[in-house]
């Protein structure tokens, strides 16, 4: 077992545990905040796969970002230690069919993908940024500018939905 | 055989044993005296009145949310300026477009006031509180 | 081998970065008492320079007070998570080029990452968890405001922060620190080239480690003691530390990004031993550091506190229209030289 694989066994752990402590926790302020080692385990595993600027990106958008705002989010609600967490006594079977269908389409895309497995590479990542720059500039040009369209819709309707947090206040 | 990244990791492992040391020795030599009064928690002296975990302000929320928005806007941008030299003309007029569509809603939220902060309310100067209590302006 | 190599520089930059960071203390109080026509601490040891060592024993033998109410685990982990990512900023930043030492080539820099630059923008953003966790553990009203008021404040200005480190990359077309300093040889520093960059970068730096003018996280008159009112002996000590490690590593990332680093004009040609060169471009690096660091201090004794509305129309309404006009005018000087 080399250095690479005692790692990303040690990211995974770590992704897997956290990640049930966010499901199972009763305290949503212990879910929040182990969904924080949850992204960290995963932006572990991408430096593992040499995907730097993806790592990079999930350390600021989902750590710094995300779990900003659910933080935020949790902080501010009411109630923080006597949540009404219970689950599964409610509407059990839409849950366990949108769960299962999730599921299923995730399993099946495992199975289906014709997964290459490149050698491994030793040393250190060839850098990732400038051809994922370079790919947004040529090949990727439109999703690139329908981006910017996406984030302005996201802008707008954070604002309304502020607003109206706001005015109900 | 250590990449750039395995040096960041144990400068991460490394640091946090180095505190978690302090604080062990911290434990071991620092005295522990406890009772009710001490365990308190601190309100100005007075009794703490009622959970602080509280409704707080909505606008902390905005915030993060707007600010989301904008880090990955920030985000598209660095590839963009890495490989910028190398194309031009072309890669800055893209820019200008993605820039400009960001800047719409950009305009939009402050227009609209999103980005204002509650401002503190000016207080009623005490005298003219009293004049309306007393109108003929005496001081009892 | 070079495993060791990577401990023993770890171990080192580490040592001398906390070592900084006591002493830094310790100019603070001296240049405050300065400035306010006091003397300062003075006793222990010759003109006060043994105070820090007195002041981290102290906090050793501090009792803990941990509130009956708070919640004890987070309240524990919060100052661990605080100092931990304040100390590993500096693992990136490149400190020298390189010297010989016993026979090995050692780069004066602990990890070379390439997409370094994004690294120190990761970092800074997870400076917010100590906080906002001792904020919501305390189980205190000051201490949520605290934490909350600097976690919105930190995201505002990590904005203009970004956006300003954008204007660097267009210009070096690099995300690794050590090549960004590489092209600031001579005097083609990038605070020349990127004047507007390096005041908006600044700002964002002060108001990142909530240093006065950006030190409403604390405000003494309204929130106590801010996030860390309810910490006692060495847990407040780290969030302590943590302040002023992000000072230093704040300010070392200023240089590097704008003030050229260890860069030390006309030094390459003059033909001085290799070893001399090295030692030169460290003493260069920590002296801009220090300069850069006296700067602060000075400020935070000199200028008044922000309110909090005024500090939020700064970061958005000001910095940020500003960084990303100058992304726009530097990206349009950049194609007509091209």
């Amino acid at each position: 077992m080399s250095l690479i694989d005692i790692l990303f066994y040690f990211f995974a752990t770590i992704a897997v545990v956290s990640a049930s402590i966010v499901v199972f926790s009763r305290n949503i302020i212990y879910s929040a905040f182990s969904l924080l080692f949850t992204f960290f385990a995963v932006a572990g595993l991408y430096v593992l796969l040499n995907a730097d600027f993806l790592a990079i990106t999930q350390l600021l958008i989902y750590v710094g970002g995300i779990l900003v705002l659910m933080l935020f989010g949790v902080m501010l609600t009411h109630k923080v230690v006597s949540v009404d967490m219970k689950t599964g006594t409610l509407k059990i079977l839409p849950a366990a069919l949108i769960t299962s269908m999730i599921a299923g389409t995730l399993i099946g895309i495992f199975t289906v993908t014709d997964w290459r497995v490149a050698p491994l590479q030793t040393g250190d990542p060839i850098p990732t940024a400038k051809g994922i720059g370079e790919m947004f500039m040529t090949t990727w040009l439109l999703p690139f500018e329908v981006a910017s369209v996406i984030l302005l819709i996201a802008l707008i309707g954070a604002a309304i939905i502020a607003r109206r947090e706001k005015e109900a206040k | 055989m250590l990449t750039d990244f395995g040096r960041v990791l144990l400068f991460f492992i490394i640091a946090g044993i180095f505190v978690t040391l302090g604080l062990v020795t911290a434990w071991i030599v620092r005295p522990k005296r406890p009772y009710p009064d001490k365990l308190t928690t601190y309100e100005c002296g007075e009794d703490p009145v009622g959970s602080p975990w509280v409704k707080y302000n909505i606008r902390f929320y905005v915030v993060a949310l707007i600010f989301l928005i904008f880090e990955v806007e920030i985000l598209f941008l660095f590839p963009w300026a890495l490989v910028y030299q190398d194309l031009g003309l072309f890669a800055f007029i893209e820019m200008v477009i993605f820039l400009v569509i960001l800047f719409v809603g950009y305009a939009y939220v402050w227009v609209r006031g999103d980005l204002d902060w509650d401002r503190p309310e000016p207080d009623i100067p005490f005298i003219t509180s009293l004049n309306k209590n007393n109108p003929d302006g005496t001081f009892r | 081998m070079e495993i060791l190599i990577s401990l023993i520089k770890i171990l080192v930059v580490m040592l001398v970065l906390l070592t900084c960071v006591a002493y830094l203390v310790l100019v603070e109080r001296r240049v405050s008492a300065f400035i306010q026509n006091r003397i300062g601490p003075n006793r222990v040891g010759y003109k006060g320079l043994l105070q820090p060592v007195a002041d981290v024993l102290k906090l050793f033998i501090k009792e803990d007070i941990v509130p009956k109410l708070a919640n004890k685990p987070l309240h524990r982990l919060a100052p661990i998570i605080a100092i931990v990512v304040s100390l590993s900023t500096i693992a990136v930043v490149p400190f020298g080029d390189k010297i010989n030492l016993f026979g090995y080539e050692i780069k004066l820099q602990i990890a070379s990452v390439n997409i370094g630059i994004l690294y120190v923008l990761a970092l800074t953003g997870l400076g917010v968890y100590g906080i906002a966790i001792a904020g919501w553990a305390s189980n205190n009203k000051y201490s949520l405001l605290g934490g909350l008021r600097s976690c919105a404040q930190i995201i505002s200005y990590e904005l203009s922060m970004g956006i300003s480190i954008i204007g660097v990359i267009l210009v070096t077309s690099t995300l690794q620190l050590d090549k960004i300093v590489e092209f600031q040889h001579g005097w083609r520093w990038l605070i020349l080239l990127q004047p507007i960059g390096f005041i908006t970068f600044f700002v964002a730096i002060f108001a990142e480690t909530n240093r006065l003018p950006f030190d409403l996280p604390e405000a003494e008159p309204e929130l106590v003691g801010g996030y860390h009112t309810e910490y006692t002996g060495l847990k407040f000590g780290l969030f302590f530390l943590a302040e002023y490690a992000n000072m230093i590593t704040g300010s070392a990332i200023v240089v590097t990004l704008y003030l050229g680093g260890w860069q030390f004009p006309y030094l390459q040609s003059s033909g001085l031993p290799e070893f001399w060169t090295s030692i030169i471009q460290v003493g260069t690096f920590a002296a801009k550091v220090g300069a850069v660091l006296l700067f602060m201090v000075i400020i935070r004794w000199t200028v008044p506190r922000f309110r909090y509305d005024q500090l939020m129309d700064l970061g958005w309404k000001f910095m940020l229209p500003l960084s990303i006009a100058n992304v726009i005018v530097t990206a349009f000087i950049i194609y007509l030289f091209e």
